[in-house]
C-alpha cells in the first residue's frame, strides 16, 4: 500500500538529511508503528506519506513514496486527501469549524461530493466513532480523547486507504488513549484501513500493531520487521518488554495478556520477596511538612475546579497528582506556585502564601515547570536564558549554565532555544526554574512528548532532585513515570481528592493507573522492572 | 406543508435571517435617541434571545455585548460631564472644579459645570450606540459569526476561511498571552513592565505562527484548494466586480441611514452596489467546485423572522420622516413623547421568540 524506494529527505540549510536511504513496505490492513527518539524523523516520515514533505515542508526529497500506487512527487497533499487521511500531533490547531458535524463535513466539502454522500459518509462516520451523541456539539467543549476522534473521523470521512496520525495519544490521559487505540484497531480489523502511528509511547501501542518501523537516527538505516522481533532489538522498550528480556521469556510478549500467561513461575518466586526500595512515609514520620493544602477551593466562575483539597509535601519526597483530563491537577499546581489565589481554604509554601508574595521572593521557595515549558523562554540563545536566569534570581553567573550541564550535558549556549529537542529544552526550563534554588518543585505533565532517553534522564534528575532536599510534586499521566519516581501519590476526580497514599497501594490495584509491571505480576507491590531485577538479584 | 415550513419543527434558523432581523432592529435604533424605542428595542432583543438560544458556548455573547453597552452609556456620561459647556442648558446639577488649559485650546473647557441637559443628551446617545451594539449582541449568540460566514458565495470563499482562521485565533491569542504572563510571574519577573511587553509578544507570536502552520497543513492534506482552478484573470474581475459592489452598498447603506445626506447617495447607490457585487459573485462562484454539507435551509420561518425586523426599522423610518421630534430628543429634559407606530414595529419584531423554530438542544 506504501512503498519507500530509497527514499531521503534533506531541508535546505541544514547540515545531515533529515532521512536517508529509507526503504520499506507497509501492506494493506497493516497497523504500522513508527518508533525511534525525537528528532530521528519520526514526523518528517509521516509527512512524506501525504506529500506534506516535501511539498509544504520545502526540502528535497530523493528516493520515491508511492502509496496506492500514485507518486507523492507528482501528488500534493490535497490531491491525496482521497487517499490519505493525516492527523498532526494537536487536532485542535487542525480544525477548521467549530461543530463536530461541520468538521466532520469539511473534507468532502472540498472534493466537491454530493449532498447526498456527503450526509451518508457523517452519519456512517459519527456511528463508526461512537460520536452521534456529540454531533451538535461545538469543538472547544470536547475532551481530549473526543478532540482525536473527531479529528481522525473528519479525515475518514473521505474514505481514504491509509490513516496517518502523528503521536495520537501523548496528551490523553490513560483511558481516553485506549479509547482512540480501540477505535483505531476497529478501522484495521473491520475495515482493512492501513494506519501508521508515531508514538512514544510504546506501552499503550505496540501490542496492537503489525509491523514496527524503528529509526535510529544518527544516520543508522531503518529497521523493520514484525514488532516481537524488532523490540528484542531496539534500546528503549515499554515495560512488559523489558521484564520478558530480562525474564528471558520466548517468544517476546508485547501485550498483558502474552505476559501473565508466562509470568506463573516468576510470580511464585517473587511471591515470598518484597520490593527493597519501599519508600519510607514521609508524612508518618512526623516531619514538618513544607506545603500545606488545607481546604482549597477554587472556582472559576460556574462549577468549583477544586473543592476541599487537602496535600501536603515534604522535602525529599516526590509526589505524584494523577487523574482525568481536567480533574484540578494543574489548577492545584497553579494554586500552589501562587498563580491563582485561593476562592477559601489555605495554601501556605514555607510558611508563606502564595497568592500574596511578591514573584520575586516567592520563586525561592517554589518553582513550577509549566505544561508548555516553551512559555518561560523568550532569549534568542541558551546562553542568554541562563544569563538572564542568574541575574533574575541574583545567583553567582554561570549557576544556571552549570545546572543545566548537570541535568543535560553538551547543549550548546548559541543554539536557540526552539531548535532544541523537546528534552533538552525541558532541561532549560528545569534549569532556570532551578537557578532561584526553591525549595518545592512542581512539574506539571513533564514527560509529554519526551522520549524514552529524555525520560529517563528526567527521572534520574527528580530523584537527584529528591536526594539533595528539594520536595517534587508532578502531576502526569505516565503511570510508568509514577511507578518508578513517586513515593507518594494522590488521585484527583472531578476537583476532590479521591485517593492519597504509598504509590504500591494506590497504583498497584487500579485498573487505569497501574503500571505494565504490577498487571503482570499482580496484584501485588511489584511496580517497575528494576525493583524486580534488584529483589529477585538479591535473592539468588 | 413540508417540515422546514413550520414553525414548531425544532431546527436551527438560518443565520442569515437572524442576521437580518438584527440588522433591522439595529437599523431602527440608529434612528432614534429617544430612550422608549431604545429600550423596547433592548427589551425585545433579550426576550428573544433567551427564547431562542442554543447552549453552545458563542450563545453567552449577548451578556458581554449588553455590558460593553452599560459600559459606554458610563464613558459616554463621564467624558460629557467633564467636557460640557453652558451652551447645552441652563439646569446646573453641580459644579466641579475647573481645569485652567492654555489659550490655543480656547473653547475645550475641563470641570466646571455639569448641566441636566449636558448629562440626559450623553445618556440617550450612549444609549442608542448600546442598543446597536445588544442588536449584534443578539445575532452573534443566536447565529455565532461562522455560521455566516458558512454562507458567503463561492467567490468570497476564500475571504470567509481567513475570517474564520482569525475568529478562532483570536481568543486563542489572548489565552496564550494569559498564560505567558503567567509563566514570567513563575520566573519572578513583576507583570506589566516594558520589557515584560516584548518577552510575552515573542512566545504569543512564535506560538501564533506555528498553530497557523499547522492549520495550513491540515486544511491542505483535507483538500482545501483541490477542485479550485487557479484562473488569475477571473479571480480578478471577481474581485474588481466584488470590490467595487461593495464600495456602492457602503454608500448607499449610509446615506440611507443619515437622513441628512444628499438624495443620490440613499436606495439607489445601494441597489447599483448590490447589482454589481451580485455580478462578480456570479461570475465568481463558477469557478469552485465546492459543495455544501446541509445547507440550511430558507423557509416560512425565515421569512417571517426577517420581515419583523424589517418591519421594525421601516415603522421607524416612517415615523422619522413624518413626525422627527417624535424620535429625537430636542429638548433632552422633557419627557419623552412615545412614537406610536416606530413602538408597534418593535414590538412585532419579538415575534421571532414564537415564529422561529425552537433550537435543537447540542446533545440531541
Amino acid at each position: 500500500m506504501i512503498r519507500f524506494d530509497r527514499m531521503g529527505v534533506r531541508y535546505a540549510d541544514a547540515t545531515t538529511p533529515a532521512l536517508a536511504e529509507v526503504t520499506a513496505d507497509i501492506d494493506e490492513g497493516e497497523l504500522a508503528l513508527v518508533i525511534g527518539r525525537t528528532g530521528a524523523g519520526k514526523s518528517t516520515l509521516l509527512r512524506t506519506i501525504n506529500g506534506l514533505v516535501p511539498h509544504f515542508s520545502g526540502g528535497t526529497l530523493v528516493g520515491s513514496v508511492r502509496v496506492d500506487g500514485r507518486d507523492t512527487r507528482e501528488h500534493r497533499p490535497r490531491d491525496l486527501a482521497d487517499v490519505v487521511g493525516f492527523v498532526g500531533q494537536d487536532p485542535q490547531a487542525g480544525f477548521v469549524t467549530d461543530r463536530v458535524e461541520d468538521e466532520l463535513a469539511y473534507g468532502m466539502e472540498s472534493l466537491g461530493l454530493p449532498g447526498q454522500t456527503m450526509r451518508k459518509r457523517v452519519e456512517e462516520t459519527l456511528d463508526l466513532l461512537g460520536l452521534a451523541d456529540l454531533r451538535r456539539r461545538a469543538l472547544a467543549t470536547l475532551s481530549g480523547g473526543q478532540r482525536q476522534r473527531v479529528a481522525i473521523g473528519s479525515v475518514l470521512v473521505t474514505h481514504p486507504r491509509v490513516l496517518v496520525l502523528d503521536e495520537p495519544t501523548s496528551a490523553l490521559d490513560p483511558l481516553a488513549a485506549e479509547e482512540v487505540l480501540a477505535t483505531l484497531q476497529r478501522l484495521v480489523h473491520d475495515l482493512g484501513l492501513t494506519v501508521v502511528i508515531a508514538e512514544h509511547r510504546l506501552e499503550r501501542v505496540v501490542q496492537y500493531a503489525d509491523s514496527v518501523l524503528w529509526l535510529p537516527g544518527d544516520g543508522e538505516p531503518l529497521v523493520t520487521g514484525p514488532p516481537a522481533q524488532v523490540m528484542e532489538v531496539t534500546p528503549v522498550a515499554p515495560p512488559v518488554v523489558e521484564l520478558g528480556r530480562w525474564a528471558g521469556w520466548s517468544p517476546l510478549p508485547l501485550s498483558i495478556r502474552d505476559a501473565r500467561r508466562v509470568a506463573g513461575p516468576l510470580r511464585q518466586r517473587l511471591s515470598s520477596l518484597a520490593p527493597s526500595d519501599e519508600p519510607a512515609d514521609a508524612s508518618a514520620t512526623g516531619a514538618q511538612p513544607l506545603v500545606r493544602v488545607e481546604n482549597l477551593v477554587i472556582r472559576y466562575g460556574g462549577e468549583p475546579a477544586l473543592r476541599d483539597v487537602d496535600l501536603e509535601t515534604h522535602s525529599g519526597a516526590v509526589v505524584a497528582l494523577m487523574g482525568r483530563n481536567g480533574a484540578g491537577k494543574s489548577t492545584l499546581l497553579a494554586t500552589i506556585a501562587g498563580l491563582l489565589a485561593p476562592t477559601s481554604g489555605r495554601v501556605v509554601v514555607d510558611g508563606v502564601m502564595p497568592a500574596d508574595t511578591p514573584p520575586r521572593e516567592l520563586v525561592r521557595k517554589v518553582g513550577l515547570v509549566p505544561q508548555e515549558p516553551s512559555d518561560l523562554l523568550y532569549a534568542d540563545t541558551v546562553g542568554a536564558e541562563c544569563a538572564d536566569a542568574d541575574r533574575d534570581a541574583e545567583s553567582e553567573p554561570g549557576t544556571c549554565h552549570a545546572l543545566l550541564e548537570r541535568l543535560a550535558p553538551g547543549v550548546p549556549l548559541d543554539r536557540h532555544p526552539r531548535d532544541l529537542s523537546e528534552g533538552q529544552r525541558l532541561s532549560l526550563v528545569l534549569a532556570i526554574v532551578l537557578t532561584s534554588r526553591p525549595a518545592q518543585l512542581l512539574l506539571d505533565e513533564p514527560t509529554r512528548g519526551l522520549d524514552y532517553a529524555a525520560k529517563r534522564s528526567l527521572v534520574g534528575a527528580l530523584k537527584a532532585l529528591a536526594a539533595d532536599g528539594h520536595a517534587v510534586a508532578l502531576a502526569t499521566h505516565d503511570v510508568e513515570l509514577v511507578a518508578e519516581l513517586a513515593d507518594r501519590v494522590v488521585v484527583l476526580a472531578d476537583g476532590e481528592v479521591v485517593a492519597d497514599g504509598p504509590t504500591a497501594e494506590v497504583i498497584g490495584a487500579s485498573p487505569a493507573f497501574a503500571p505494565q509491571v504490577a498487571k503482570v505480576l499482580g496484584p501485588g507491590r511489584w511496580l517497575t522492572v528494576a525493583a524486580v531485577r534488584e529483589a529477585a538479584g538479591a535473592a539468588s | 406543508m413540508r417540515a422546514v415550513h413550520q414553525i414548531t419543527m425544532p431546527r436551527a434558523l438560518h443565520p442569515g435571517a437572524w442576521w437580518l432581523w438584527a440588522l433591522g432592529l439595529a437599523a431602527a435604533a440608529s434612528r432614534t435617541t429617544n430612550p422608549v424605542p431604545l429600550l423596547l428595542i433592548i427589551a425585545v432583543t433579550a426576550y428573544v434571545v433567551a427564547a431562542r438560544r442554543t447552549d453552545d458556548p458563542w450563545s453567552r455573547a449577548y451578556a458581554a455585548f449588553l455590558k460593553l453597552a452599560l459600559l459606554i452609556i458610563v464613558i459616554r456620561i463621564v467624558l460629557q460631564g467633564l467636557l460640557s459647556s453652558s451652551s447645552q442648558g441652563e439646569t446646573v446639577l453641580f459644579t466641579l472644579p475647573e481645569l485652567p488649559l492654555p489659550d490655543w485650546l480656547a473653547g475645550i473647557k475641563l470641570g466646571g459645570e455639569v448641566t441636566a441637559e449636558a448629562v440626559l443628551a450623553a445618556t440617550y446617545s450612549g444609549l442608542q450606540l448600546g442598543t446597536i451594539l445588544c442588536c449584534v449582541g443578539a445575532a452573534n449568540s443566536l447565529a455565532s459569526a461562522r455560521r455566516l460566514l458558512a454562507h458567503l458565495p463561492g467567490a468570497l470563499y476564500e475571504a470567509g476561511v481567513a475570517c474564520v482562521v482569525a475568529l478562532t485565533f483570536a481568543p486563542q491569542l489572548v489565552a496564550d498571552a494569559a498564560r505567558t504572563r503567567q509563566a514570567h510571574r513563575l520566573r519572578g519577573h513583576r507583570p506589566g513592565t516594558l520589557s515584560g511587553l516584548r518577552r510575552t509578544a515573542l512566545p504569543v507570536l512564535e506560538g501564533a505562527l506555528d498553530r497557523s502552520i499547522e492549520l495550513a497543513a491540515a486544511m491542505d492534506s483535507r483538500g482545501y484548494g483541490r477542485t479550485t482552478d487557479a484562473d488569475r484573470g477571473s479571480r480578478r474581475r471577481t474581485g474588481l466586480l466584488v470590490g467595487a459592489g461593495l464600495l456602492g452598498i457602503g454608500v448607499g447603506g449610509y446615506g440611507m441611514l443619515d437622513g441628512g445626506a444628499e438624495q443620490w447617495r440613499g436606495l439607489p447607490t445601494l441597489m447599483l452596489g448590490a447589482a454589481v457585487a451580485g455580478a462578480g459573485l456570479a461570475v465568481g462562484g463558477r469557478r469552485t467546485g465546492r459543495t455544501r454539507y446541509r445547507p440550511e435551509p430558507w423557509a416560512l420561518p425565515e421569512l417571517l423572522v426577517v420581515a419583523s425586523g424589517l418591519l421594525a426599522a421601516v415603522a421607524m423610518f416612517v415615523t422619522a420622516a413624518n413626525d422627527p421630534a417624535l424620535v429625537t430628543m430636542v429638548d433632552p429634559l422633557a419627557v419623552p413623547d412615545v412614537p406610536w407606530l416606530a413602538v408597534a414595529g418593535i414590538v412585532i419584531a419579538i415575534a421571532p421568540a414564537w415564529v422561529a423554530p425552537p433550537p435543537k438542544g447540542a446533545s440531541g
